[in-house]
């Protein structure tokens, strides 16, 4: 009896997961044909063969360009990243015990954003130093404030998601002085598509720095499912079964903090992603890690691959910040967990 | 698993706690404690809040470590003995386990497996067959699929003891498991505990509880340990007016004999001067 079940179970997850996976790849080639210039489901298929060296393409040079250069890398972009900011969003959720917990609440973002306004607006680093490099930086110094200031407070899980409030305070301050003090009007308006996150500048380097980086963290976090699992009860819970309680929240909450500031070098802030995927994700596969990880990342990717379209197409010819559409997305959802959450309290 | 049939009371057989110490915010909350549950045997670990019962299970489950003395599991360490292995042997059940997760019980019986498994090994037969007895051993079989949400505390903490089971300990701590039940699952969890083929320290507030289902009890008092013994040479009037500083009736008119207890209005005269809290000497 328990062998069918495990076999029922494992047929389910392979048939979720195929399906998740089918629909992200189509997610993905339609999303490529929407925008100004008409492109086929089919024209992609051949830009992508031609460009995979099976086949000639058939395209102009012009559309391949579009198909290529422009759509593909972005919607890959925004692939990855809500795959990366739901996993995240995530994992962070389950250490913390805090369903409200994500790299945005957690000022992880808000430092990235910092850094990377430093570097555009105030010239630090003198070109040496690039918009990412400067993201990542940030996000590191608000991270380490967050886990220094949780730690002085005495470690709690409610004291890392005040810290990470009033770090995200503390860096979104920051921006907007220098925005402020420094920045001319079209500086001003660069900084503020991307404070609001944007995947409009997205290009292949982009899209592979990200992709390697997911890559690790999701390895890592699977290797540590089981160990995620065992936080349900608290952390003195987990450390009478045996988990390593200090340790496993340090590896995995720089993990996901590296792959945070990864993401925000390239796509801005963007937020909601890592809030409200994961419990959607858990309402299809119950809580254990296992299963919700994966399932998570392609229910992000598949969310963010759609934002970013309507972000891109609903003003047509002006841009909306996708960031703006995951929020007014976002903020809704927000509010029904904080009900559910009331619920079960 | 042969070692399970090698512990008849040899010296550093079973989990033990030698002259244990340890401090909180500039307090000491344990004082030279040391406790050796027989094996086998149900203990009840009794005291006022803040004697340190609590502290003392959480040494003795490994989760905080000792500051000076040591915890041996027969006769090894647990920092030597690590922390994975010392949750196959040792589980614990708090007095109230809470999570935000949507979890069923089968969700929240597995947990007990984690440490039987490695972080890529998929379940085994092994793992599945100690899930199962769990629940059956706690009458939770037919219940499997339910959410934790749902339930009531007796049967969260049932629950909970059916976790603790598929660990497969052979120490099971468990810190005030009946304080948020009612008198039938309070009476029922115990029977429960009591039964199982495990070494079980339980720290109780009832003393009447405790004198009805425990083999031994230790009684603490300021960190430190005042009496250890069977219920019937330990929970004496005289030594509840010194620990609890309340008088009391004890009448052996409990089961097989065993003292009951009945609690009279008013401040004990012996137990030393001076109030609980505030202006004390």
């Amino acid at each position: 009896m328990p062998r069918a079940a495990a076999g029922a179970r494992l047929l389910r997850d392979g048939l979720l997961w195929g399906a998740g996976a089918a629909l992200l790849l189509l997610s993905v080639a339609v999303a490529v044909t929407i925008g100004p210039a008409r492109i086929s489901v089919p024209d992609v298929w051949s830009a992508v063969a031609s460009h995979l060296g099976l086949g000639h393409g058939r395209l102009t040079p012009i559309r391949d360009g579009i198909i290529w250069d422009l759509r593909m890398p972005r919607t890959l972009l925004a692939a990855v990243c809500g795959a990366g900011l739901a996993v995240c969003g995530t994992v962070m959720q389950s250490l913390l015990r805090n369903p409200l917990a994500d790299p945005f609440v957690l000022g992880v973002s808000s430092g990235a954003s910092t850094g990377a306004v430093v570097v555009v607006v105030l010239g630090v680093g003198g070109g040496a130093v690039s918009v990412s490099g400067g993201a990542f930086a940030g996000a590191l110094c608000s991270f380490a404030l967050v886990l220094v200031l949780s730690h002085t407070l005495g470690g709690s899980t409610d004291r890392v998601v005040l810290s990470g409030v009033a770090a995200m305070q503390l860096f979104s301050a920051l921006t907007s002085f220098v925005v402020m003090t420094a920045a001319d009007a079209e500086q001003t308006r660069g900084v503020l598509f991307w404070l609001l996150g944007s995947l409009s500048g997205a290009g292949w380097s982009d899209v592979w720095m990200c992709s390697a980086v997911l890559a690790v963290t999701l390895l890592i976090c699977l290797g540590h499912a089981r160990t995620l699992d065992a936080f349900a009860f608290g952390q003195d819970a987990a450390a009478a079964l045996g988990v390593h309680v200090a340790r496993t929240r340090i590896v995995l909450l720089c993990t996901t903090a590296l792959l945070t500031a990864a993401l925000v070098s390239s796509a801005g802030a963007i937020g909601f992603v890592g809030l409200v995927l994961p419990h959607a994700a858990r309402a299809l596969t119950g809580a254990g890690h296992r299963r919700l990880l994966p399932v998570t990342a392609l229910a992000g990717a598949v969310f963010l691959v759609w934002a970013d379209t309507l972000a891109r197409t609903v003003l047509d010819p002006q841009e909306v910040p996708v960031g703006v559409v995951t929020s007014l997305v976002g903020v809704p959802a927000f509010i029904l967990v904080l009900h559910r959450t009331r619920r079960n309290a | 698993m042969s070692r399970a049939e090698g512990g008849r009371g040899t010296p550093g057989d079973g989990l033990r706690a030698t002259r244990v110490s340890r401090e909180a915010g500039g307090r000491i909350v344990l004082d030279g404690v040391s406790i050796a549950p027989p094996p086998g045997a149900t203990v009840g670990l009794l005291g006022p809040n803040g004697s340190g019962k609590t502290t003392l299970l959480r040494v003795m489950a490994g989760v905080l470590a000792p500051g000076a003395g040591v915890v041996t599991l027969d006769g090894r360490t647990l920092a030597e003995t690590g922390r994975r292995a010392v949750a196959r042997r040792v589980a614990v059940v708090d007095q109230h386990a809470v999570t935000q997760v949507d979890l069923s019980v089968l969700d929240v019986v597995r947990l007990g497996r984690i440490p039987h498994r490695r972080a890529w090994s998929p379940s085994g037969p092994e793992d599945e067959d100690a899930v199962r007895e769990a629940l059956a051993h706690t009458g939770l079989a037919g219940r499997a699929g339910q959410s934790w949400h749902t339930l009531s505390g007796g049967e969260r903490q049932r629950v909970q003891i059916a976790r603790a089971l598929a660990q497969r300990p052979r120490e099971l701590l468990l810190d005030e498991p009946t304080n948020h039940l009612d008198i039938q699952h309070q009476l029922e969890l115990l029977s429960l505990v009591a039964a199982l083929p495990v070494t079980a320290v339980v720290a109780l507030h009832d003393l009447n509880l405790a004198a009805m289902f425990c083999d031994r009890v230790t009684v603490m008092k300021e960190g430190r340990v005042v009496a250890g013994g069977t219920p019937s040479e330990v929970i004496t009037e005289e030594l509840i007016a010194d620990v609890y500083r309340v008088r009391a009736v004890v009448a052996p008119e409990g089961p097989e004999g065993r003292p009951s207890v009945r609690f009279l209005p008013g401040r004990a005269l012996r137990g030393g001067p001076g109030h609980d809290e505030g202006a004390g000497p």
